[in-house]
């Protein structure tokens, strides 16, 4: 990397909000999507009862969807702004496993799943092997 | 509590789930290093290139996975889907490793064991939390709103 392009890096609060905002972001728009889905039920039996077309309509007609789908597109184009600004090796793994953790909390505080032991053992493992994996 | 026990056509939608992004992703990426720089300035281009066959595939993918994805979530919680999302990077690296002949770092080989444990964890537990059947999470919700 040059001087100049070193320069030019954020600095570490700036860094940290920018991967902060992909993270708030993409929960968001996970936790609505998944209660859009579990508004609507179960879709292998609404296709079968209704077919495609149905199982369709069911899914476009519920507005937490789109809610949920604004916030994920959102989260998309905070990745792209941080990637203008920051290297793809720390901002893909950073934000990839810090939203598994981040998921694991809101599904329990806001979709009251049952995060149990093995879900919160499973979340962290993950966590450190997405940031292995990727990094 | 019920366990709730998966369905061999559920394991499959999960599979597809883990599959569908990294490979769609790949794919993507690949179709468009073929292509070379683009620029902003001709955003034609841009879109000429969705229609050559390695991004038009990637494409197909990423749809194929939102739809696997949003019908898992109908029937598995949040935090039981999340990790088959992950488990499709493991399958990735061991592709590239196999398949293409890339060498993996002793790093990457901690990451894949770490994701496969952490999966192993989830996939031995219930796919959904028990609820009572008289309240629906959408209830629920909005008696959480109301509060």
């Amino acid at each position: 990397m040059t001087f100049a392009a070193q320069a030019l890096q954020p600095g570490f609060l700036a860094s940290t909000a920018m991967i902060a905002a992909i993270v708030v972001s993409s929960t968001t728009g996970e936790v609505l999507t998944a209660a859009a889905m579990k508004s609507i039920g179960d879709l292998d039996d609404i296709r079968a009862q209704f077919g495609m077309r149905g199982a369709i309509r069911a899914v476009v007609t519920c507005p937490l969807f789109f809610a949920g789908v604004s916030f994920l597109a959102l989260s998309f184009f905070s990745l792209l702004f941080a990637l203008n600004h920051m290297d793809l090796s720390l901002v893909a793994p950073a934000s990839a496993s810090l939203t598994l953790v981040t998921n694991a909390i809101a599904a329990k505080l806001f979709l009251h799943e049952n995060v149990d032991h093995r879900r919160w053992t499973a979340a962290v493992l993950v966590c450190v092997g997405v940031y292995f994996l990727a990094h | 509590m019920v366990e709730h026990r998966l369905s061999p056509r559920q394991y499959a939608i999960l599979g597809s789930v883990a599959l569908c992004a990294p490979l769609g992703d790949t794919f993507l990426s690949r179709g468009m290093t073929q292509l070379g720089p683009i620029s902003l300035a001709h955003p034609g281009s841009l879109i000429a290139a969705v229609f050559t066959p390695w991004i038009a595939l990637g494409i197909a993918l990423l749809i194929g996975f939102f739809a696997s994805y949003l019908t898992a979530l109908s029937w598995a919680d949040l935090t039981f889907v999340l990790p088959a999302t992950a488990f499709g990077n493991v399958i990735v690296a061991l592709l590239s490793r196999f398949w293409l002949h890339e060498p993996i770092s002793l790093q990457r080989w901690a990451g894949i064991a770490l994701i496969t444990v952490g999966v192993g964890f989830v996939a031995n537990g219930p796919s959904l939390t028990e609820r009572p059947a008289e309240i629906p999470l959408d209830k629920v919700l909005e008696q959480e709103q109301a509060q």
